[in-house]
């Protein structure tokens, strides 16, 4: 039983159980819960109605309603991944130099938050942004401009960072805590400012963090539909509203499939990406 | 000592941010007036409310059964799983892990469709066992992926010793193994369960008419403003969950058991 153990003695492994019956159970289930449930997305996505071979559902994605919701999905999470990055690395940094308990750190940005409802979360930035809101109340009576963005553009980008920022943390951090001190220290010993110090040794080095943040931010941003509805005043559409009106309104799910198959090879080029940078997989680990 | 207090203010500032709403939410559950717009003075009469409504009580019941149903489900399903993909040959377990990081890669309403297609091909009454099925699936790379560190963690001469003292293999599994396994196990519960308390897309695309979950039943209350009761009962869990953690992060924590196993 454990030949494996004896041949390779650097990598010991044991089979605790009949392997497989260990194996079976989620062969089956992610066989018909995730493999099979993709191939149904390609075969819909390439069909029409009679059955037949198409490619109509796919290329619809460049007529102008689609391609507009497209482009205006890509740019506002381009924007929003962004804003994750920047507000994300100097967060993670100093967390990481304070030897926060990882633990206790994940359970305060990530976990806590989740048990109030996220719609509900989101839904209380219009009541923060609204024209008479309590930011305006707040900035008036600093006697600052009001910030007019509630249905617009910005308050979805607003959402996004929101919703999306410790997804960006998390990776940057576990990065981050990764570098080992004693390079940095040789840096400044070798006469390297802190600056330099940042730009040449720690940047670098936390390049799979930043990787991997970005494809656990970009994804959700560019595929949402719940937070363009909830903050964009349902007039702003973003491919992910055009997708899933298609599935509960419209009920073409011929077409709503086709632009799932687009959308997913943006998502695939993400994971490409991941794959590559990250090749422990260990920015994705919670 | 400035970069210090720039650390402070910005560490708080971020918390402002993600607290900021959470806040909100918690003084609109004691505002008198029925919109968001207007403060009408303090009360408490959603907390009384909340508990004579018998849809929100019904969403409440189905959200909390599915979060446990499916997280259990989830977490048994993915730690033999784990087992099994820890002892294979290195080209199946990158198939199984690639699979596995499918759900936690692919985007929520991709996931959502997939299912949804499935379940109208296999023509399933969408309710709530569809929502279930589809919990449990996105649930399992969470499991997965918290018990994966603890089982490479593990030194196998301690399961071989227990063995060599004469101990039989299952004894030797779930005596010397499986308690080792167990901080990871739990916290893959834990966090499944989270998932799926939050799940809103999925469940979205997955669920039938007549069964409602409180993502759902907010979303749908989204249009109609939603129902002060709601943000009672938000606040209700919110506390409930932060009470609970004050006390775990305060009660000292029993001794860990004697294993000789590196943890």
């Amino acid at each position: 039983m454990n030949k494996a153990a004896v041949k390779k003695p650097e990598s010991i492994k044991i089979s605790y159980f009949n392997q497989k019956l260990l194996t079976a159970p989620y062969l089956v289930w992610s066989a018909a819960f995730i493999v099979i449930p993709l191939c149904m997305i390609f075969y819909y996505g390439l069909t029409d109605k009679s059955g037949a071979f198409t490619l109509e559902n796919v290329i619809s994605i460049a007529s102008a309603e689609h391609a507009k919701a497209l482009w205006l999905s890509l740019l506002l999470s381009f924007v929003s991944t962004l804003i994750c990055l920047l507000l994300a690395y100097p967060l993670a940094m100093i967390l990481a130099q304070k030897n926060v308990s990882r633990q206790s750190f994940i359970v305060l940005i990530f976990i806590l938050p989740m048990w109030m409802n996220f719609l509900l979360r989101t839904l209380a930035w219009q009541t923060l942004l609204e024209k008479t809101g309590v930011i305006n109340s707040v900035l008036s009576f600093l006697h600052l401009p009001t910030l007019n963005i509630i249905n617009t553009p910005g308050a979805i980008i607003l959402g996004m960072v929101y919703n999306f920022l410790p997804f960006m943390v998390l990776p940057l951090y576990n990065s981050l805590t990764k570098i080992d001190p004693n390079v940095v220290n040789a840096a400044y010993d070798l006469g390297a400012n802190a600056v330099q110090t940042f730009l040449r040794v720690i940047l670098p080095l936390s390049v799979p963090g930043v990787i991997s943040g970005i494809t656990m931010v970009f994804v959700p941003a560019l595929t949402t539909f719940v937070i363009s509805n909830l903050l964009g005043g349902s007039k702003i559409l973003l491919i992910g509203n055009v997708i899933e009106q298609e599935f509960t309104q419209a009920s073409n799910w011929h077409l709503g499939s086709g632009l799932s198959i687009v959308l997913m090879v943006f998502i695939l080029i993400n994971m490409l990406l991941t794959a590559i940078f990250d090749k422990n997989g260990e920015g994705n680990a919670l | 000592m400035i970069k210090k207090y720039a650390q402070k203010i910005y560490i708080a500032l971020i918390f402002i941010f993600m607290y900021a709403p959470i806040v909100t939410l918690i003084v609109l559950s004691f505002n008198a007036s029925r919109t968001r717009a207007k403060w009408g003075g303090f009360t408490l009469k959603w907390y009384g409310a909340l508990f004579a409504n018998a849809e929100i009580m019904q969403a409440l019941t189905n959200t909390l059964l599915i979060a446990f149903l499916s997280a259990l489900i989830a977490t048994l399903i993915g730690t033999v799983a784990t087992l099994s993909i820890n002892s294979m040959k290195r080209a199946n377990r990158a198939l199984f892990m690639s699979i596995t990081n499918i759900p936690m890669l692919n985007a929520e309403i991709v996931t959502g469709i997939s299912l949804m297609l499935l379940f109208l091909t296999l023509r399933a009454k969408f309710g709530f066992t569809t929502i279930l099925l589809s919990h449990i699936t996105f649930n399992i790379p969470y499991v997965i992926l918290s018990v994966m560190p603890r089982m490479k963690q593990l030194n196998p001469s301690v399961y071989e010793a227990a063995l060599d003292l004469g101990a039989s293999k299952s004894q030797a599994f779930f005596r010397v193994v499986f308690p080792d396994l167990m901080p990871g196990i739990l916290s893959g519960f834990l966090m499944a369960f989270t998932m799926s308390l939050d799940d809103f897309i999925i469940t979205h695309f997955t669920k039938g008419p007549g069964v409602d979950t409180l993502s759902t039943k907010i979303y749908t209350e989204v249009k109609k403003g939603i129902k002060p009761e709601m943000y009672a009962l938000s606040t209700l869990i919110f506390v409930t969950v932060l009470v609970l953690l004050l006390l775990v992060n305060h009660t000292p924590k029993p001794k860990e058991p004697k294993m000789p196993g590196r943890s």
